[in-house]
């Protein structure tokens, strides 16, 4: 999906601005957003691509108006409606209106293991890898609605297979309940001047990590 | 931006927080209420990453491969299972690959398409990590950011930008500042700044440190 949250290039954001002593959150909300939303990880059954489509899958001007923890909790409501876990019209009443689901619920004493686990992606490769380091590879032209994870800046450029990382799970096919359908990842670099032209710095990388259907031999 | 305009965008920013704020207390009673979530769990979730996650685990990395050459080793052959060793694991950081910083070559650390960051040695990421200016702009025009940071470089020394645009989390090992060599390991993790392992500060000298 050609969204507004694929922003690697655009120009007029101004400044960054960085905060000195800045606090981990900063509202009371933005604490209890942050546990919602990884504690409804498990009874809602969704996973990180589904979360990310969630979040990135609205109007440009609706995503750039919210901040962090604003589309963190739209892409819950989003999550929790598609599944009918919490509709809108309790969101706007404040409470339930509808029977429970049953659902399995994280309890305090998971929540430490689970951190501890994560979520690993990578999986056993089913066929060998296409690509080795020093290959030069060229990023396709994708542009699908769906959920895709290849940054605009560098579709139809040139670069090389810097890192081999083993198959892992598609964040194509596991955002829209495709499965997981692992395939090989890898770290291609980019000439700074391939992605930007000539008057970008010469001595400048970047990097993107590509599962292997992003790319063709180049 | 001028002044004016940046207190209408802080008072426009204001007013929707109240907003926020009452949808996620609705939604929080909904869903208690409903029993998805038990609050006790909540708690837990951010006393954890209030109190025991955060920079100074990436610190201790850090500061054990500038003094331990074997670890710095295994750190760059396989980061995932040397930061394990200290006990940090887990999400956000099943896959954590560490980039050397080196008089030639300066690496910094985005992620242009969310804000995917490495929880279990950085902690969450500061709010400028998650915006549209450093998203935006990093991966093209590193040297007019970090000049943002205060942080110059010499023309000669070669910029890397890593996006994570995967599950791969990259960790910056910043050169150990001059003037550390006397020190021990829990000293020169005091060295070590969160920014130094996003690639968007220098390490401090120890100087500035022992005063």
């Amino acid at each position: 999906m050609n969204g507004a949250h694929d922003m690697g290039g655009m120009d007029g954001f101004g400044p960054v601005m960085p905060e000195s002593d800045e606090p981990l959150f900063h509202a009371a909300w933005e604490r209890r957003a942050f546990a919602l939303t990884l504690a409804m990880g498990r009874p809602g059954g969704w996973n990180i691509d589904m979360s990310r489509f969630a979040r990135e899958n609205r109007a440009p001007i609706d995503y750039l108006s919210k901040s962090y923890y604003q589309l963190w909790l739209a892409g819950l409501e989003t999550l929790m409606a598609e599944r009918g876990l919490v509709t809108a019209d309790e969101i706007d009443a404040g409470r339930p209106l509808h029977p429970a689901k049953h659902v399995s619920v994280l309890s305090a004493a998971d929540v430490a293991p689970m951190l501890t686990r994560g979520a690993p992606t990578e999986r056993e490769a089913a066929v060998p890898a296409r690509f080795g380091v020093g290959d030069r590879v060229r990023a396709k032209e994708l542009h699908p609605r769906t959920h895709i994870r290849l940054p605009r800046y560098v579709r139809g450029r040139v670069g090389t297979i810097e890192l081999v990382h083993g198959a892992h799970v598609f964040p194509d096919s596991h955002a829209h309940g495709g499965g997981e359908q692992p395939q090989w990842l890898y770290t291609v670099a980019f000439e700074a001047r391939e992605l930007w032209g000539d008057d970008a710095d010469p001595t400048s990388r970047v990097s993107v990590d590509a599962w292997d259907s992003y790319l063709e031999p180049a | 931006m001028a002044d004016h305009e940046h207190h209408h965008h802080h008072d426009h920013d204001h007013s929707e927080l109240s907003e926020t704020e009452l949808r996620v207390r609705a939604l929080e009673t909904i869903l208690t209420e409903k029993g998805y979530v038990d609050p006790a769990a909540l708690d837990e979730l951010i006393e954890t990453y209030e109190t025991k996650v955060g920079p100074r685990n990436g610190a201790r990395v850090v500061a054990k491969a500038w003094s331990d050459p074997a670890y710095r080793e295994r750190l760059l052959h396989d980061a995932t299972a040397a930061i394990a060793e200290l006990g940090y694991t887990g999400r956000q950081g099943e896959h954590i690959v560490a980039v050397e910083n080196t008089p030639a070559t300066h690496n910094m650390v985005v992620c242009t398409l969310c804000s995917c960051y490495p929880w279990p040695v950085l902690g969450l990421p500061p709010v400028w990590y998650k915006s549209a200016p450093y998203r935006s702009r990093v991966v093209k025009e590193p040297r007019a950011v970090l000049a943002e940071f205060g942080v110059t470089l010499p023309q000669d020394t070669a910029i890397r930008v890593w996006d994570s645009t995967a599950e791969i989390r990259y960790l910056v090992i910043p050169m150990r500042p001059v003037g550390s060599d006397d020190l021990e390991e829990d000293q020169l993790a005091d060295l070590v700044t969160r920014d130094s392992m996003i690639g968007t500060g220098l390490a401090c000298p120890p100087a500035e440190i022992t005063e």
